[in-house]
């Protein structure tokens, strides 16, 4: 039997020890997150974010939302009645990083696409107030008023498939977006053609209401508009995706 | 304190814990006083001004950081080179590394709470630090890892004191949560943007390894070093129970790390993970309580401090408020209880329970012991002790209740149906109800921000009196030498 006097004495071995100690719950919980199939969902509709979307996530982040606003609907009744279908981890694998969040000072976004209108976002993102009276959200006027910078968002997307996002700029990574997610979406998913893209979104759907100029408050809503609109959920059997939880 | 005079700023690098303790004091009054106004804004959303970088969404990363890793790291780095250099009797292994150490932490702390102002973040709880910040603490850390362990190879002691393993477990913890938390892919050489290298389900999880490992080993197993050594030291007695301490440290090293998983109960995590999660977040009450039973008991036999030391009432009420939050985690990691409780300010009120009770209190206690010592004088007023010690634990009372009253009741009104089955509130009536107890928190975080200025002036005047007390000194000896 080895006394822990041992330990005491021996400043290496209390380091090894510790090491191993500390070392089993990380290995043990998160490396199979990676290995098991059945951590992420088998579901269609999942792509990653065209190069608008992008630049609007990215501002989502710069301005903290995560930090009031959830994205992730837990299997609660009360959270489908306001939110709808619980999250799956599918609609969140191209998210570098997640954005699941920890607090809902206010309500959760994870599905907001389409509940409102383009209209209403630029309004409450200008004075949440004047549409939600006893919101406590922070005004974003700015939003409105900053030209969206895209000039690197080629690099964005460089950066994002080095983690494994399927963004092409060869034709062999165009031709396989293609036969995963159909042509409309492989041209989206288009490196080289990234800043195109932007601008067509940008001006096709207009979000912010100020036709001659691409701002981030249209990328904001470019995003917004899309979270939790990718899965239909009609296609699939109720307890479906219970499987994999 | 006459024995630690001269010959011991030779025998120990005094200095560097002297800059790392005003630093902690400067970053804490910073850090809360972000704190009570970003909760000031939750109350009053006027206050964000329309001016982006004070907007909450920004200035919650500043308050957060500054006080966990400004405040609590400065802590941290002052009372581990005094505790390994008391507790080994050698000075630090290399007045450089100190240094080093010093200033890579202060500019990493700097210039992350400045770069969040500029929405520069990666947006990942508590490792908002874009990439070049988090290779300058990589560097910083390896340094101070290096100089811990040359500084404990040189002791004089046969035995490493229990603090100290403590503190190797969080260096060495946090070097690896660190690490694995921020791979990341830069953008470009030059820019500062970067995306993180995992994405959802498993980026989640090791994200929250991170974050739940940040308060066991930043903000528990570190501060727990701090009370082995200050508690006994402070009450004139050994340590109640060495067994304890034995089973304390290697049963909180290996079971904190499993815990983080309650953090993301009911999402998308597969049950298992979660489910072990909370599993091991309940045996960890047992290290928990061994922890706070041994830190107490060491006061038996001695319990009339309490009446006549101020100091030690910081510490006990530090312990107390350990065991208090370290019995609510497992209570929320249930999922049942997690299920109300997650999204809410419950959590929040939870975390100040113990970032204000245990590891603000037990530095406070800490440093009282400690800022006398460097500075080799008295402390300038005891009784200001006592006004800081209640302003403080006032603060953290109405903190406390405040946010349990919010959350409890935020949870039960989002969970509530009418006759017909319908939701009973919209979101934002729950918002409405907020308001009360977010005026309430601001007045706490107030109470307690007001306390650590009492807390800075304290010590403001101490260190004054040790330089006149050293200027009467040298005059008296010019005096003598003039006249012999």
């Amino acid at each position: 039997m080895i006394k822990h006097e041992s330990i005491e004495t021996n400043a290496g071995l209390l380091i090894v020890l510790t090491l191993i100690v500390i070392s089993i719950g990380g290995l043990v919980e998160i490396v199979p997150l990676f290995f098991i199939n059945d951590t992420v969902e088998k579901v269609e509709g999942v792509r990653p974010y065209t190069a608008l979307e992008l630049r609007g996530r990215d501002i989502y982040q710069r301005e903290g939302c995560y930090l009031c606003h959830s994205q992730m609907i837990r299997p609660f009744r009360d959270e489908w009645l306001r939110y709808g279908h619980y999250s799956l981890a599918a609609e969140s694998k191209f998210d570098h990083p997640f954005q699941w969040g920890s607090k809902r000072t206010g309500p959760d976004l994870a599905r907001v696409g389409n509940k409102y209108s383009n209209e209403w976002h630029v309004a409450h993102m200008v004075n949440p107030r004047d549409v939600v009276p006893q919101s406590i959200m922070p005004n974003y006027p700015w939003l409105l008023e900053t030209d969206l910078d895209f000039s690197d968002v080629q690099n964005r997307m460089r950066a994002l498939k080095m983690t494994g996002v399927p963004y092409s700029e060869s034709q062999e990574e165009y031709d396989s977006n293609v036969t995963e997610f159909g042509p409309d979406v492989a041209d989206q998913l288009d490196i080289l053609q990234a800043e195109e893209n932007l601008m067509e979104q940008a001006l096709a759907n207009d979000y912010d209401g100020q036709r001659d100029r691409i701002t981030e408050m249209d990328a904001m809503i470019a995003y917004l508009q899309m979270l939790g609109t990718m899965v239909d959920f009609s296609q699939y059997e109720e307890g479906y995706f219970a499987e994999f939880r | 304190m006459a024995h630690t005079g001269i010959a011991s700023t030779e025998q120990y690098n005094y200095e560097i814990i002297k800059k790392f303790c005003v630093m902690a004091l400067v970053w804490g009054v910073l850090g809360m006083t972000a704190g009570v106004y970003i909760a000031a804004e939750l109350a009053w959303p006027a206050l964000n001004f329309d001016i982006p970088a004070i907007t909450f969404g920004r200035l919650r990363p500043v308050h957060t950081t500054l006080v966990i890793f400004g405040f609590g790291g400065s802590a941290l780095f002052a009372t581990s080179y005094y505790i390994v250099q008391r507790t080994g009797q050698t000075r630090l292994y290399s007045d450089w590394m100190a240094t080093f150490t010093f200033w890579g932490w202060q500019v990493a702390v700097a210039a992350g709470a400045v770069s969040y102002m500029f929405g520069i973040t990666q947006a990942r709880e508590y490792a908002e630090f874009e990439w070049p910040i988090d290779l300058l603490i990589a560097v910083t850390w390896v340094v101070y890892f290096l100089q811990y362990v040359l500084t404990l190879k040189r002791r004089s002691q046969p035995h490493i004191y229990v603090a100290n393993w403590f503190f190797l477990a969080f260096i060495l913890a946090t070097a690896i949560l660190h690490i694995f938390n921020n791979l990341a892919v830069p953008i470009g050489l030059f820019s500062l943007k970067s995306y993180s290298l995992f994405s959802g389900v498993q980026d989640a999880m090791t994200q929250w390894w991170y974050g739940h490992n940040a308060v066991g080993f930043f903000l528990t197993a570190a501060f727990l070093g701090m009370m082995y050594y200050f508690v006994p030291k402070q009450a004139g007695r050994p340590v109640y129970s060495y067994r304890l301490s034995i089973i304390h440290f290697w049963a909180l090293s290996f079971l904190y790390m499993w815990v983080g998983g309650h953090h993301l109960h009911w999402t998308a995590l597969p049950d298992w993970t979660s489910t072990l999660a909370a599993t091991f977040s309940i045996m960890l009450l047992l290290p928990s309580w061994g922890g706070m039973i041994n830190g107490i008991m060491t006061l038996s036999g001695a319990w009339e401090k309490l009446r006549t030391d101020p100091i030690m009432l910081f510490l006990i009420t530090a312990l107390s408020f350990y065991g208090m939050s370290t019995f609510e985690g497992p209570l929320m990691s249930l999922k049942s209880v997690n299920a109300l409780s997650h999204y809410t300010d419950w959590t929040i009120g939870h975390v100040h329970s113990g970032a204000l009770g245990w590891v603000a209190m037990v530095s406070f206690g800490s440093f009282y012991h400690l800022i006398p010592r460097l500075w080799d004088t008295r402390i300038y007023s005891t009784k200001l002790i006592y006004v800081h010690f209640w302003l403080a634990t006032i603060g953290i009372l109405l903190y406390i209740t405040a946010l349990w009253v919010a959350g409890i009741v935020q949870g039960l009104m989002l969970r509530s149906f009418d006759d017909y089955g319908n939701l009973a509130y919209t979101f934002v009536e729950t918002v409405a109800f907020l308001h009360k107890p977010y005026v309430v928190r601001v007045l706490g975080g107030a109470f307690f921000v007001l306390g650590i200025l009492v807390m800075s002036y304290n010590v403001y005047l101490t260190v004054r009196r040790s330089h006149l007390e050293a200027a009467a000194i040298e005059a008296k000896l010019a005096a003598k030498m003039a006249k012999a």
